[in-house]
């Protein structure tokens, strides 16, 4: 633990010689608004409780959000912060439930490709020597392939919903590319919903209670009905977006897989997506960062922090028993939640000083 | 030293489990007044019978204050964060089968499984502001099933007791509870979700990783007679310190 605090005394020096601000947070932070920002994971780990005067509230689960808050109601432009203090999850197992995160946070309207390049530079400098492997993604990509999707907007909802859910979203998109186990399930219940009127099939199923009323069954109904005549996603579409979510390569090398013939199937809605991933590549290039020796993962960060929305990475060790030593990515959306309409571009990562102690200790 | 062996104190689960024993040639008997938790065991050496609630069983095993219990596999799961690395699943023993699933209102014609409810939760959450709510006293079982499953948009609340009845009183939407006929289901206008149940659970005899295996020298005669192929070696080689 001293050596923890050691080392993160040392990176926290570090982020102040880069350029930020240091800044603190509470520790015992609004549950009931803030908690739904992090998503299904960390909003079952958070540790909540209740206060008689402020309601619900909880030990913070990380830093990000109060941190964006605070700038929200009137940061300076551009600025960059950083932080350092103990974060709390719920763990099964032995797994640490408390636990230092030192961070730095960068929020700038110009140039986003060169502050991802900025905050990744800097957490690549300062944990150099620490035989780690780094690995980028870019959730942007993935949102942008599900919208470029010929479907309906109900079905890229539910897929959007469900990019941070790798097992769900492979379940629905086989769905609805009408294969697998679901389609038949689904072909089943609609063929039953057709034998009547909604009202009708819900007064013979039985005495109605709880919450969710006719109305909504008989809406969901609707819904189910008119999704039964959408055709079934494009065959070439689901196996191009397939292969996107498999794709490890070096960085440069997946930017030309991905704009390659073959990904013609989703080509118009990625290209956007796909000039900002090559801004970001000649910005790290431009920082000293490899990017032709850059891992990248088009999969990485969706099992993370449900906030990101653009650049991902991380830093992780050899050795698979432990977490990442840092994450981090782009979190634009978040902005404009918290800004109440308000917005600015933001990126910025974590690194975990335990872990370092213990890779530190191990060698 | 003894080998302690942790047994239900009451009803079918003890009169189930002392028939399992006696059908494998070891009498395990209640002693003294009837309302007296004490007992005997015959046919073996060196074992002593303690008889704790059934609920009590998988706390015991984990403090490795009993050598073997038998509770039911659930319980287990549920009350043992990682379970696996506190006790090791020596048998199946084929009695107090229940299984643990999710429950919907039967008027809910548009859901027959985790897909549709999934589906049903984000509508839900939309409409009324807050999430969809599923009744359980099986926290950590629900909870691992559900984000495996990658359901979201949902949030348990806590019913120890007449979980069944928490949807016609508005404190649930749906429901996550043990049941082996179905019977209270129905009465309460419930259905189940065609998907595997989250846990199909029965009477189970567990040996504790964390207690002393050195002194409990009876384990290799009593897995014999109950013809068990046992890790011993493992068991005395995983203290408490050591676990992960």
């Amino acid at each position: 633990m001293i050596q923890a605090e050691a080392i993160a005394a040392e990176l926290l020096a570090q982020m102040q010689d880069a350029g930020a601000q240091r800044v603190a947070a509470d520790i015992l932070q609004p549950a009931e608004t803030l908690l739904d920002l992090y998503g299904e994971d960390i909003r079952a780990r958070a540790y909540v409780t209740h206060d008689p005067a402020l309601g619900e509230m909880m030990l913070r689960p990380d830093f990000t959000v109060p941190v964006v808050q605070a700038h929200m109601k009137g940061g300076a432009e551009p600025a960059r912060y950083c932080y350092a203090g103990p974060v709390f999850r719920k763990q099964d197992g032995r797994r640490a439930r408390e636990y230092l995160q030192v961070g730095y946070e960068v929020f700038a309207r110009d140039d986003p490709a060169r502050a991802d390049a900025e905050v990744f530079a800097l957490f690549s400098r300062i944990l150099d020597g620490k035989d780690l492997r780094p690995v980028t993604g870019d959730i942007g990509i993935l949102k942008a392939a599900v919208a470029g999707l010929e479907t309906s907007t109900e079905r890229k909802s539910a897929l959007m919903r469900h990019i941070w859910h790798p097992r769900r979203f492979r379940a629905l998109l086989e769905r609805m590319g009408g294969q697998g186990q679901l389609a038949e399930a689904r072909a089943e219940l609609v063929s039953n919903l057709r034998v009547a009127r909604a009202e009708a099939l819900i007064a013979e199923a039985g005495q109605m209670v709880g919450l969710r009323s006719a109305d909504e069954i008989g809406a969901r109904i609707a819904t189910l009905l008119r999704d039964a005549e959408t055709p079934p996603i494009p065959r070439e579409q689901v196996q191009a977006l397939e292969r996107l979510l498999s794709l490890h390569a070096p960085a440069r090398a997946a930017l030309g897989t991905m704009r390659a013939q073959g990904w013609a199937a989703l080509a118009p809605a990625l290209a956007p997506a796909l000039d900002r991933l090559e801004a970001r590549l000649e910005a790290l290039d431009a920082a000293g960062i490899d990017s032709g020796n850059l891992p990248f993962e088009a999969s990485f960060g969706r099992t993370t922090m449900e906030y990101y929305d653009g650049f991902v990475f991380g830093f992780v060790s050899v050795r698979d028993d432990l977490p990442p030593v840092a994450t981090g990515g782009r979190y634009d959306a978040l902005t404009s939640v918290l800004g109440q309409g308000r917005a600015i571009p933001a990126v910025g990562g974590v690194i975990r000083p335990e872990i370092l102690a213990e890779l530190e200790g191990a060698l | 030293m003894s080998l302690k062996l942790g047994v239900p104190s009451k009803g079918r689960l003890m009169e189930k489990t002392f028939e399992w024993f006696a059908a494998r040639g070891i009498a395990l008997t209640r002693t003294g007044e009837a309302r007296e938790y004490a007992g005997a065991v015959d046919g073996v050496d060196g074992v002593e019978l303690v008889l704790l609630s059934a609920s009590e069983i998988p706390r015991e095993l984990a403090a490795g204050r009993i050598h073997l219990g038998v509770t039911g596999s659930d319980l287990v799961r549920e009350d043992l964060a990682d379970w696996a690395a506190q006790v090791v699943e020596l048998a199946p023993m084929g009695f107090g089968h229940a299984d643990l699933i999710v429950a919907v209102p039967k008027a809910w014609v548009d859901v027959e499984n985790l897909d549709d409810l999934d589906a049903v939760a984000a509508a839900f959450r939309a409409r009324h502001g807050f999430r969809l709510r599923i009744a359980t006293k099986y926290h950590r079982l629900v909870r691992d099933y559900l984000r495996s499953h990658g359901v979201a948009d949902y949030q348990l609340v806590d019913s120890q007791g007449a979980t069944e009845g928490t949807v016609k009183n508005l404190t649930a939407e749906a429901i996550a509870d043990i049941t082996s006929t179905g019977e209270t289901l129905r009465a309460n206008h419930l259905k189940i979700l065609r998907d595997p149940p989250v846990h199909c659970s029965q009477a189970t005899l567990f040996a504790a990783r964390a207690a002393d295996w050195t002194q409990a020298p009876a384990l290799t005669g009593l897995a014999e007679k109950l013809g068990l192929a046992l890790p011993p070696e493992r068991l005395g080689q995983m203290p408490l310190s050591d676990r992960r």
